[in-house]
């Protein structure tokens, strides 16, 4: 099943995590709540990162993609699987053995008005972690947080300001910020610019960019939105309902998508830029919500919104198939047919080629 | 152009001025609030005017004052809270100091609204049908069981499995797809003749939103409504909008038929939106290239051009105008139909020759 990580070169990744699960149980309401199921959030996820790379995680709410970076900054506990940081074991480590690893493994939150404690100031917050670790003497606390300000493109005047004086993209500098002071190996963004407009996203992802190139930190970046994923990340795993459907280089995913349910994301996606070309791909559309990660499908989790499933799709969970350079779990794993295409419309795109 | 259909029936007031001009025209629009930190500027000298069938789409950074002009079109502003000026004629009957039972007569009859949050239209404690069955007598006399009939219909018309019985559920009970869903069978129950959605999908995923955005055009062709759909996303734009209308700091700044807008723009602040979002196109190899700073205060707008604490292409103006005369929302080079505002002389060919590689990479 883990045909994607390699390790048998004597080679070792950044981070190497094998068949992670990640179950919450579900209670009963009552004065006994027992517990009555699980919410099968990650269901035995497999991929490598590489030093200062960056792996991006997409698909839609609910598929598991911020449990698996809470997972990874072991923010909660595996329930089961592997997960190695520079050939270390770090799934099963209690706190005090997790201390050291915290510091290189850092997360960036989606929201920059919840994450930022807002009666703390910028200076409190960025130096925090600085503090806890004891990396700098409280003399030098100030200029080192100066410094970390400067790197992400704030006034280092304004580290005696508060949260609510900075507006939403100049928040998001302040969490880049925090997670950089401790010079992590491995940061996990999540949804990092999806709270900000579009003239700031760009913003924040540029600084993001620069900050990976000059200081070679590797990204496990989440993200909803396809196009963001695609400018940021060289690798992208695609997830359904708690497994990757499919994993792969930024051009097998984007240009020749094999699972089912990579061309219809894709395909439902609207691209600005794409339709001012005129090269709007078919669009596919997919019936339904995404089941109860409960109680998933049997087989292939995607099989009940799928137009290609057959008996052994219920029979028979597909592993990940390595097909066309890509792993991808579908029994039928092809590019994209135009003609078995069920739900077409007809590409109502107002703008064609000129 | 698409002309008024004649075998639609007429709206609830239309004075005879109704056939001349489109059927929502909105004409220097300005609303204000006064706050105690001073005056919003919320909307300034805003005009656009949508046709029966047609679709205007309206894009900008948040607080540009997409919402607030929009909730002006239904009368939604409180007259002690708010200032308003210019006109705002829905077929021909004027909105702005209308009473409230005119205003009454026309939401959810012949204007509707759909709201990012289904919350704001739908209320928790009542069922679905319920509030649907209630919108629909508000403006048709019909009895209790053909209202009911009508409900599951709407509700069957916009997708929802089982509507006989999904009709009697509460709104918690549906997945926020469909909570979409349901919000846009009331907004339709009454067949409105112009549709106003608000940032409909912004809270859902790209399957979910791709089927909703479905739905909308459907019932558009079915209707021949007018439709506005406001976003900030370009790509739903490309996909939906006939008409775009940018906004920036309260004002039209861009304004055109979609495909003319999207591949000749004229206005620093659109060649600014497109530079700065990601697509699954061009060469990744090429940063994305952000519009530097913030958008304004609206309490306290910039001088001059509203744009141009953040535009670098100033250089291109002669003098100091940016700063000190705003730039009149005017056609281009390329023609009556494409308005903006900027006092760059030829933006077109600055745009193909020297911006538009860049850009759309
Ligand atoms: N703390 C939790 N307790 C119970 N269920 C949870 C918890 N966190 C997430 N889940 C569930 O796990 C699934 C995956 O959630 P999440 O990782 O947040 O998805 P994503 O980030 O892709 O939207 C969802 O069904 C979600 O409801
Ligand atoms: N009731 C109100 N009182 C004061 N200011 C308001 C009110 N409603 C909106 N505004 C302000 O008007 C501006 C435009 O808001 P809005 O139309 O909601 O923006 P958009 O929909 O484009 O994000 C914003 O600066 C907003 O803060
Ligand atoms: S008028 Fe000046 S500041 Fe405004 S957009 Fe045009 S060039 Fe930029
Ligand atoms: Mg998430
Ligand atoms: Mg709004």
């Amino acid at each position: 099943m883990s045909e994607h990580v390699q390790t048998s070169n004597g080679h070792t990744p950044l981070l190497e995590v094998t068949d992670l699960v990640k179950h919450f149980p579900v209670k009963s309401t009552g004065v006994v709540r027992r517990t009555i199921g699980q919410v099968q959030a990650l269901d035995g996820v497999s991929f490598t990162l590489e030093k200062g790379q960056a792996l991006g995680l997409v698909g839609e709410s609910g598929c598991g993609k911020t449990t698996t970076g809470r997972v990874i900054t072991r923010l909660y506990d595996p329930t089961s699987g592997s997960m190695k940081f520079e050939g270390t074991e770090i799934g099963q480590l209690s706190g005090r053995q997790m201390m050291p690893y915290r510091r290189e493994i850092q997360l960036i939150f989606q929201d920059p008005y919840s994450s930022l404690n807002p009666r703390h100031t910028v200076g409190k917050i960025v130096g925090t972690p600085l503090e806890v670790h004891n990396i700098v003497p409280k003399k030098q606390m100030i200029p080192k947080v100066q410094e970390l300000l400067e790197v992400v493109g704030l006034n280092p005047e304004h580290y005696n300001r508060y949260p609510s004086e900075f507006s939403g993209g100049q928040r998001q500098r302040i969490g880049i910020a925090r997670a950089l002071a401790l010079r992590p190996k491995l940061i996990v963004a999540d949804e990092p610019v999806s709270a900000l407009d579009v003239s700031i996203q760009a913003q924040v992802i540029n600084l993001l960019q620069d900050l990976q190139r000059e200081f070679g930190i590797a990204f496990l970046f989440i993200a909803h939105d396809l196009a963001i994923v695609r400018h940021f990340c060289p690798e992208v795993a695609v997830m359904y309902l708690g497994k990757i459907v499919e994993i792969g280089s930024r051009d097998q995913i984007y240009n020749t998508p094999h699972h089912p349910y990579t061309q219809a994301l894709l395909s439902a996606s609207p691209d600005v830029k794409q339709a001012a070309i005129g090269g709007r791909r078919e669009r596919i559309r997919l019936e339904g919500d995404v089941p109860s990660p409960i109680n998933p499908p049997s087989g292939c989790r995607f099989r009940t919104r799928c137009w290609k499933a057959q008996d052994v799709c219920a029979e028979k969970e597909p592993p990940l198939y390595e097909v066309g350079g890509r792993n991808v779990a579908c029994h039928f794993a092809e590019p994209l047919q135009v003609v078995q295409v069920p739900v077409v419309s007809e590409g109502a795109t107002a703008v064609s080629p000129t | 152009m698409t002309t008024v259909d004649r075998t639609m029936p007429e709206p609830v007031v239309a004075p005879s001025s109704a056939q001349q001009e489109p059927f929502l025209v909105v004409e220097d629009l300005t609303v204000q609030f006064p706050t105690h930190d001073g005056l919003v500027q919320a909307v300034t000298d805003l005009s656009y005017a949508v046709e029966l069938g047609e679709t205007l789409g309206i894009v900008g950074e948040s607080g540009s004052g997409k919402s607030v002009s929009s909730m002006a079109v239904l009368g939604l502003h409180d007259a002690k809270r708010s200032r308003l000026e210019g006109s705002i004629r829905v077929a021909g009957q004027e909105i702005i100091g209308a009473s409230k039972s005119t205003l009454r007569r026309l939401r959810g009859n012949d204007v509707a609204m759909i709201f990012q949050d289904p919350l704001t239209a739908l209320h928790p404690f009542f069922t679905v049908g319920n509030q649907i069955v209630e919108a629909y007598r508000l403006h048709n006399q019909v009895s209790k069981k053909a209202a009911w009939n009508r409900a599951i219909e709407m509700l069957d018309l916009v997708g929802i499995p089982e509507p006989q019985r999904r009709v009697n559920d509460y709104l918690h009970q549906f997945s926020g797809g469909m909570r979409q869903r349901a919000m846009i069978a009331m907004a339709l129950v009454n067949n409105p003749k112009l549709l106003i959605a608000d940032e409909p999908t912004t809270a859902l995923d790209v399957t979910v939103q791709a089927q909703i955005l479905d739905l909308v055009q459907t019932m558009q062709k079915e209707f021949g409504s007018a439709v506005i759909i406001i976003t900030h996303d370009l790509g739903v734009i490309a996909e939906l909008a006939d008409d775009v209308l940018v906004m920036y700091a309260g004002r039209a700044v861009e304004h055109g038929p979609t495909k003319e807008v999207l591949t000749h723009p004229e206005m620093p602040y659109t060649w600014g939106l497109l530079g700065s979002v990601a697509d699954v196109v061009s060469d990744t190899s090429k940063p994305l290239i952000p519009i530097p700073g913030t958008p304004p205060s609206l309490l306290n707008p910039p001088s001059g051009c509203p744009f141009h604490p953040r535009c670098t292409y100033q250089d291109h103006v002669e003098g100091s105008r940016c700063v000190s005369e705003l730039p009149l929302l005017r056609p281009g080079p390329r023609g009556e139909s494409h308005l903006k505002r900027c006092h760059i002389k030829d933006p077109e060919t600055l745009y193909q020759e020297e911006l538009k590689e860049e850009i759309m990479g």
